[in-house]
């Protein structure tokens, strides 16, 4: 009996931090759910993943030395199968050296930068999407975390406004898509809850492997919304509000998506 | 004095959600455009005092707006095909309709069939200009109000969605929808 009382309390508490309109946590749905049954199967089967190419590269890359220390990531994590094991599922953090949040791409820059003295790779580049390839399949299986983190409240606030602010000359929200109108189909393609669980991904569309940032780009131009630069940190407070906002479901990286 | 730009090619030339590449064909235009462009809020009827601004001025009556925008008859075909496109009216989008040649429709607003019997030219006509005036938090866009957008790309600042006489052109295609969408 207090067992249940206990349930109904907590589930009247995580109810009331979702906001209206937000989707409930037993609600949600990776876009896996709604793709082709080929699509599917490209993304179940690592020989048939197209991803699996970008993959091959970032295991490579992540014992090769590089920088003026001429250390490799592996000098330092050892084994990413098990040092990254669960990773992905937990970025963008809040980084308290930087105040601000880092997704994974920007944490592997950081170590490039400040670990191996080495060139920062470049947004989109082969190589940065290879390495976060590599390190999120570590992750495959995962369960999203919504971040407790105090200091990283604030950015998903941040994020949650912008995801909710009408944008651009169509003067659409992501939410009026995702939230609203998630399961409907946007002129023959079934709008997704928009996840972040499966990125870096391949999109069958791109005809390679894009970043988190990439798609939201997409979705931005597609609103006919100005673009932020591509380091602005309204991305990150996105990404970040994305993650909390899939909290318990499954990561799937490097997913395929049409 | 607004500077009206050409639209340019976007950055990445991808399909994205909407898909908005660039319409290079509104560059005859940009001469008429420059004339056009400075914003008149309306004023001329009690209801629409101080709601919307538009690239020119526009009577409103009730719930529609009876006059051409331009004074010139639409062209049901022209406006069809604007429909139709993905770039430009964007409508198939979230409509459904009449269209047997394309499977890319949505589902996220009413069929269009038959939205020539439910309603009449002029309300037709104020629906396209300005949507949001029915109901604020509607989806559909306002082809022909360019106050209250946020955060637009350059290369669409300070520019409705559609021009008037493509408006006009839609408006007398709808009026052709008479027959409701067999369920
Ligand atoms: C008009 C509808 C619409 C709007 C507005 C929109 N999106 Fe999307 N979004 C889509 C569609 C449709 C897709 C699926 C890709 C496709 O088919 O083009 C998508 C895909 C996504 C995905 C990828 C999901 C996956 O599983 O890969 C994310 C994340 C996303 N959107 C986030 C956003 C954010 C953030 C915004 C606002 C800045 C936004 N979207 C605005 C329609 C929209
Ligand atoms: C992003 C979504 C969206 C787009 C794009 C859009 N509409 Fe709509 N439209 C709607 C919705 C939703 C409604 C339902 C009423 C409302 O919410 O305002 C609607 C209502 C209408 C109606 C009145 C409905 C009826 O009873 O028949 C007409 C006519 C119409 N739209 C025509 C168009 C045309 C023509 C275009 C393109 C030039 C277009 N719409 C583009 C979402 C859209």
């Amino acid at each position: 009996m207090i067992f249940r009382v206990c349930l109904a309390v907590l589930a009247i508490l995580t109810a009331s931090q979702l906001q209206a309109g937000e989707i409930a946590p037993e609600q949600r749905r990776s876009a896996y759910d709604t793709m082709s049954a080929g699509t599917r199967a490209m993304q179940d089967d690592d020989m048939a993943n197209p991803a699996t190419l970008w993959v091959l590269d970032g295991e490579a890359l992540w014992s090769q030395p590089a920088g003026a220390t001429q250390k490799s990531c592996a000098d330092c994590h050892g084994d990413a199968k098990i040092s990254m094991k669960g990773r992905a599922a937990r970025y963008p953090q809040f980084d308290a050296t930087t105040g601000g949040v880092v997704d994974l791409e920007q944490q592997i820059n950081y170590c490039r930068r400040e670990r191996q003295k080495a060139t920062p790779l470049a947004f989109e580049s082969h190589e940065l999407l290879a390495l976060s390839a590599w390190v999120s399949l570590q992750s495959r299986g995962a369960r999203i975390e919504a971040s407790t983190d105090p200091a990283a409240q604030k950015a998903i606030e941040a994020g949650r406004r912008l995801f909710t602010e009408r944008r651009g000359q169509l003067n659409l929200s992501c939410a009026q898509c995702h939230d609203d109108n998630w399961g409907r189909s946007l002129a023959g393609a079934t709008i997704p809850q928009g996840h972040p669980n499966g990125y870096p991904l391949y999109r069958l569309e791109w005809q390679s492997l894009g970043s988190m940032r990439r798609r939201l780009r997409n979705c931005l131009s597609g609103m006919r919304a100005e673009l932020w630069p591509q380091d602005a940190p309204e991305y990150d407070d996105l990404e970040i509000y994305l993650m909390s906002r899939a909290s318990s479901l499954t990561m799937e990286s490097p997913a395929v998506r049409p | 004095m607004m500077v009206v730009r050409t639209p340019s090619p976007r950055p990445d030339g991808e399909r994205v959600g909407v898909r908005a590449s660039a319409p290079l064909r509104r560059r005859h235009s940009l001469a008429m455009s420059l004339f056009l462009i400075i914003p008149l809020t309306l004023s001329l009827s009690p209801l629409a005092r101080g709601e919307g601004t538009f690239p020119a001025r526009i009577a409103i009556s009730g719930d529609s707006i009876p006059d051409s925008l331009t004074g010139v008859a639409g062209d049901p075909v022209r406006g069809r095909a604007i429909v139709m496109d993905r770039q430009v009216g964007l409508c198939l989008l979230c409509h459904s309709g009449p269209f047997p040649e394309t499977r890319f429709q949505g589902n996220l607003a009413p069929d269009l069939a038959g939205a020539g019997a439910r309603w009449s030219e002029g309300q037709l006509r104020l629906r396209m200009v300005d949507a949001s005036r029915f109901n604020p938090d509607t989806i559909m866009p306002s082809y022909y109000r360019i106050d209250g957008l946020q955060h637009v790309a350059k290369a669409y600042a300070g520019k409705p969605l559609l021009e008037a006489q493509e408006i006009e052109d839609i408006v007398a295609f709808l009026t052709t929808l008479k027959t409701t969408a067999a369920k």
